[in-house]
């Protein structure tokens, strides 16, 4: 068994009053990809920027690599950072850059390497994700499944232990999408890192996650591998998984006070 | 207690944009250290603030010279005739070289470059954090403060000066041409007028007002564009934003430093 890279421990955030995660916990295991589930507004994005070290909680704890994220000073933080790689929903690569400049930033802020050895360990990162012979092109040459390529090599640049993935597949065609979800699994392997994966994908998070939870409205409703997801009696999980049209999911937002609404309305 | 609802809310986000900015700056200047001497990798690249400079000053040069041409031709024509009923018309060259180098110089450089930089600023900023760059740095723990806003208030003070020093000249020049031309006023006694008249001080405060106002420009953007949110709508706004409020501070500003340089007798 192995030891927990993250642990998220009785954490609560809310903005504006409003609870969006709500004592929730949570272990990412040493080496594992884990996929968290979730529709729009279920606070999967908040959870990832909260192990990001980009967002503190209201309460609880989150563990990162031994340490205390919510105890942390700038500095530590940083350090931190660096051990982390995050990619972001569009990419966020720096549009006035080449991709190779992209992926060499990290890289000259963080490190000492001489300007040739940094070339070299650029080639290599883009070679890793496939896209080595563009090097020299602008973001705005790429289409949207290079980007996502690129920042991913940007996002491996000082060969972190942690990967964030924040809905890796938005944005892109099915087939793209696969290509992609595949290198996660590949680079997952090569490099043995932790990944944290955000998607309301199901083929995707199905192509590439060993564990899967699913938030909704704040809270861990199911923890287990695809398998048992996908085994699950729990209505509610079912809805989500096989994107049924009738369920929990659904029920609830019928159930918003329509009648009342129209008569409030009418008087 | 309602009553008392507004005008305590204008307060607080009045309280918290002047807190806001006043931490941007002193992040800013905390940022110029390691800006200057730190790692290699993160020194602030002369390149980066050449482009920075080219970019947010280099056009604006004929605009700054074309208006303040126009400024110092229209403060002549205003005043000579006013000063010809006391029989001082040479007098003109003084006024203009005052004025010029002192107030309208370095005002009007600065608000061009609102328009020219701290919208662009603004807007590219702005844009940067829809886009979820800005989070990007700080996911690689680089400070966008370092990163983004030191390289843009360096070239943005730079060559607001570099802007007026170019507007006072052509502004002189501007009153020089008609006087001489088209109001009879001989143009040497101007030129030995505006030389016998013009202390360094006065050119000297101006250029301190114009990196003050370059320093505004660039601060008051990158807030703004840092504090964007809601998608294109929210850089459209922040763009206009920029422009009112940093037109309204500079001048307000400018009435701080002529009281000042007024009870301080500079």
């Amino acid at each position: 068994m192995s030891s927990p890279a993250i642990q998220v421990q009785h954490v609560s955030k809310s903005f504006g009053g409003h609870a969006v995660l709500d004592d929730v916990d949570l272990d990412v295991l040493d080496g594992e990809t884990l996929v968290i589930l979730g529709g729009s507004g279920s606070g999967k994005s908040t959870l990832l920027r909260l192990m990001m070290g980009n967002q503190r909680p209201d309460r609880g704890k989150v563990r990162a690599l031994g340490r205390d994220l919510t105890a942390m000073t700038q500095r530590e933080l940083a350090d931190y950072r660096k051990s982390i790689g995050v990619l972001f929903q569009g990419g966020a690569l720096f549009n006035s850059m080449t991709v190779a400049d992209n992926v060499a930033l990290p890289l000259r802020e963080h490190t000492d390497l001489a300007e040739e050895t940094l070339r070299i360990v650029v080639k290599i990162k883009l070679e890793l994700v496939g896209l080595r012979e563009h090097a020299d092109k602008m973001p705005a040459q790429l289409s949207g499944g290079m980007k996502k390529r690129a920042a991913l090599a940007r996002a491996i640049a000082l060969d972190p232990r942690i990967l964030f993935y924040d809905e890796p597949s938005a944005g892109l065609d099915p087939y793209t999408s696969a290509e992609i979800d595949q290198l996660i699994s590949d680079l997952n392997r090569k490099l043995g890192v932790t990944s944290v994966v955000v998607t309301h994908e199901m083929d995707s998070a199905f192509r590439i996650a060993s564990r899967m939870a699913l938030l909704d409205r704040g809270r861990f409703v199911f923890s287990g591998t695809p398998a048992e997801i996908r085994e699950s009696a729990d209505p509610l999980v079912r809805q989500f998984v096989f994107a049924l049209p009738e369920g929990p999911l659904t029920e609830r937002r019928r159930a918003g006070g329509y009648e009342v609404d129209l008569l409030n309305g009418a008087i | 207690m309602r009553a008392l609802r507004v005008p305590l809310n204008a307060l607080r986000a009045a309280i918290e944009f002047v807190g806001g900015m006043g931490y941007l700056f002193l992040d800013t200047l905390g940022a110029v250290r390691p800006g200057l001497l730190g790692h290699k990798g993160r020194r602030l690249g002369w390149a980066n603030v050449w482009a920075q400079m080219v970019r947010v000053g280099v056009r604006a040069i004929p605009i700054v010279a074309l208006v303040l041409f126009c400024i110092g031709a229209i403060l002549s024509f205003q005043m000579v005739p006013i000063l010809r009923n006391y029989g001082i018309q040479s007098q003109i060259a003084d006024i203009i070289a005052i004025a010029v180098c002192r107030e309208i110089g370095p005002l009007v450089a600065a608000i061009v470059l609102t328009g020219f930089a701290g919208a662009s600023i603004a807007a590219e900023i702005g844009t940067m954090v829809v886009s979820e760059e800005i989070e990007a740095l700080e996911a690689m723990a680089i400070p966008p403060v370092r990163f983004l806003v030191l390289p843009r208030f360096f070239a943005t003070v730079v060559m607001t000066i570099c802007l007026t020093v170019v507007g006072d000249l052509v502004g002189m020049g501007g009153g020089l041409v008609v006087s001489a031309s088209a109001l009879g006023i001989n143009p040497d006694l101007y030129m030995s007028r505006t030389f016998d008249m013009l202390q360094l001080k006065d050119f000297l405060t101006g250029l301190v007002k114009a990196g003050v106002f370059g320093g505004i420009i660039s601060l008051l953007a990158c807030y703004l564009g840092l504090a964007v949110t809601g998608g294109a709508q929210g850089v459209g706004r922040a763009t206009t934003r920029t422009v009112v409020l940093t037109i309204v501070m500079l001048i307000f500003v400018d009435l701080l430093f002529t009281t000042t340089f007024y009870v301080l007798d500079l």
